[in-house]
């Protein structure tokens, strides 16, 4: 989470909960929400690392809630990440090796594997349909993220079906 | 069969056995080698399968598109493996609706008419014929396209009329072959959308496709290959899968 509370921090100073906040309104319901204890841990670590630093200020009748704003470190570091590019995803390569291994244990039968592997992962679109069908028409930046993430469902589906091809 | 309370629902499909062989310049292709499967009513179930693999050959085995080479046939509770072409056609027309992926309308016809005129078919009057066209039409977002014939139409705008056109007798069945395969993604969300609508209220849905996302908006998905069924999977158990949506919506930095 620490590139994505950098980056929100470029807009200007804010509290950990207003983080919090800015992250589900850009990435909608779809994502899964951080929770707040988490956020406030990783603000302290960039605040060590000298990549933020914040601000106590006093509330009327409440704890003080602490400012945080990004240092020149931070706004370098957020110009590296935006400059370097992602990594490939990874083909799964937990089932991967129970395919390859089965046939020699003698305990598993391949095309089972796929098959169970397929039902979850069609269970798993299925959901992600749904979130898709919840999730305001407007908000781009979510649909996109669920579409990406049905994308790559849907090409492990098709690589489930050339293992089958395959070894049937 | 019985159909009190507690029944099961009774199948619109049940095929036993069903096989059928191409014979063409190259060696036989076994298509569909001896199918077992049975459509509930009510039911929306997808073929998914790599192509090749005889799922469309199996649709229109049970579509009587194609006459199969053994093996039993019911539609609706009818036996229909030994129907000839008048009958298929007369069965088709009242119980079963079909949209193919490149829509198939008539070119010279308007889309009013591409609708219409199953429903004169099957004997419906003018007027009648008139009122379901104007509903369904408006039902799929074609209000103001009645009188534009099909290719001044987007993709997705024919398939819709196509829909329109396999639901004007209401079909106890609806058969879907790659319905959303020559559409960009919008017009393929529509087409879920719809076919999703449809189910909601009851409709009966067979549909071939290779697109997980399609497969997925069914109750079931069966799997198919080298004309055989591989799986057949009951989609939304509550059993909640891991790691799931969370999981591949999990972004890391």
């Amino acid at each position: 989470m620490r590139q994505q509370l950098l980056a929100l921090l470029t807009r200007g100073p804010a509290h950990g909960y207003e983080l919090k906040q800015g992250l589900e309104q850009l990435l909608g319901s779809a994502y899964p929400q951080p929770n707040v204890g988490q956020v406030y841990v990783t603000l302290g670590r960039l605040e060590k690392s000298g990549l933020i630093e914040g601000e106590d200020v006093e509330q009327a009748g409440r704890p003080n809630k602490r400012i945080y704003r990004l240092t020149d470190a931070g706004r370098e570091a957020v110009a590296a990440w935006f400059e370097d590019t992602s990594e490939e995803p990874r083909v799964r390569d937990g089932f991967f090796m129970k395919l390859a291994l089965a046939p020699l244990s003698g305990l598993a039968d391949p095309i089972t594997l796929i098959n169970r592997q397929r039902r979850q992962h069609l269970n798993t679109m299925r959901s992600l349909s749904r979130l898709a069908a919840g999730e305001d028409r407007d908000n781009k930046i979510a649909h996109l993220l669920i579409e990406g993430a049905m994308l790559h469902l849907q090409a492990d589906l098709d690589w489930l079906e050339r293992c089958q091809e395959e070894l049937e | 069969m019985t159909t009190g309370p507690g029944a099961p629902p009774e199948a619109i499909v049940r095929a036993e056995g069903l096989t059928k062989t191409h014979h063409g310049d190259r060696a036989p292709v076994h298509a569909v080698r001896g199918v077992d499967l049975t459509v509930r009513r009510g039911e929306f179930v997808a073929v998914t399968g790599p192509s090749g693999a005889g799922k469309s050959t199996l649709l229109h085995l049970v579509g009587g598109l194609e006459r199969p080479d053994a093996g039993r046939l019911w539609i609706d509770g009818e036996r229909v493996d030994g129907h000839g072409e008048a009958r298929w056609a007369v069965l088709r027309r009242r119980s079963v609706g079909i949209v193919f992926q490149f829509f198939n309308l008539v070119s010279h016809l308007t889309v009013a008419d591409n609708v219409e005129l199953p429903a004169l078919l099957a004997g419906a009057t003018p007027r009648a014929a008139r009122a379901s066209r104007a509903e369904l039409l408006a039902e799929l977002g074609l209000h103001g396209r009645e009188n534009a014939l099909p290719g001044a139409l987007s993709g997705g705008e024919q398939q819709r009329v196509a829909l329109a056109r396999a639901l004007v007798n209401q079909p106890a069945l609806l058969l879907a072959d790659e319905p959303a395969g020559s559409l960009d993604s919008k017009g393929t969300r529509d087409v879920l959308r719809l076919l999703a609508r449809f189910h909601a209220r009851g409709q009966t849905i067979l549909m071939v496709t290779h697109d997980a996302r399609m497969a997925s908006a069914a109750d079931r998905v069966i799997s198919f290959f080298d004309g055989r069924v591989a799986d057949d999977a009951v989609l939304g158990d509550p059993a909640p899968a891991r790691p799931g949506v969370s999981g591949v919506l999990d972004l890391k930095d």
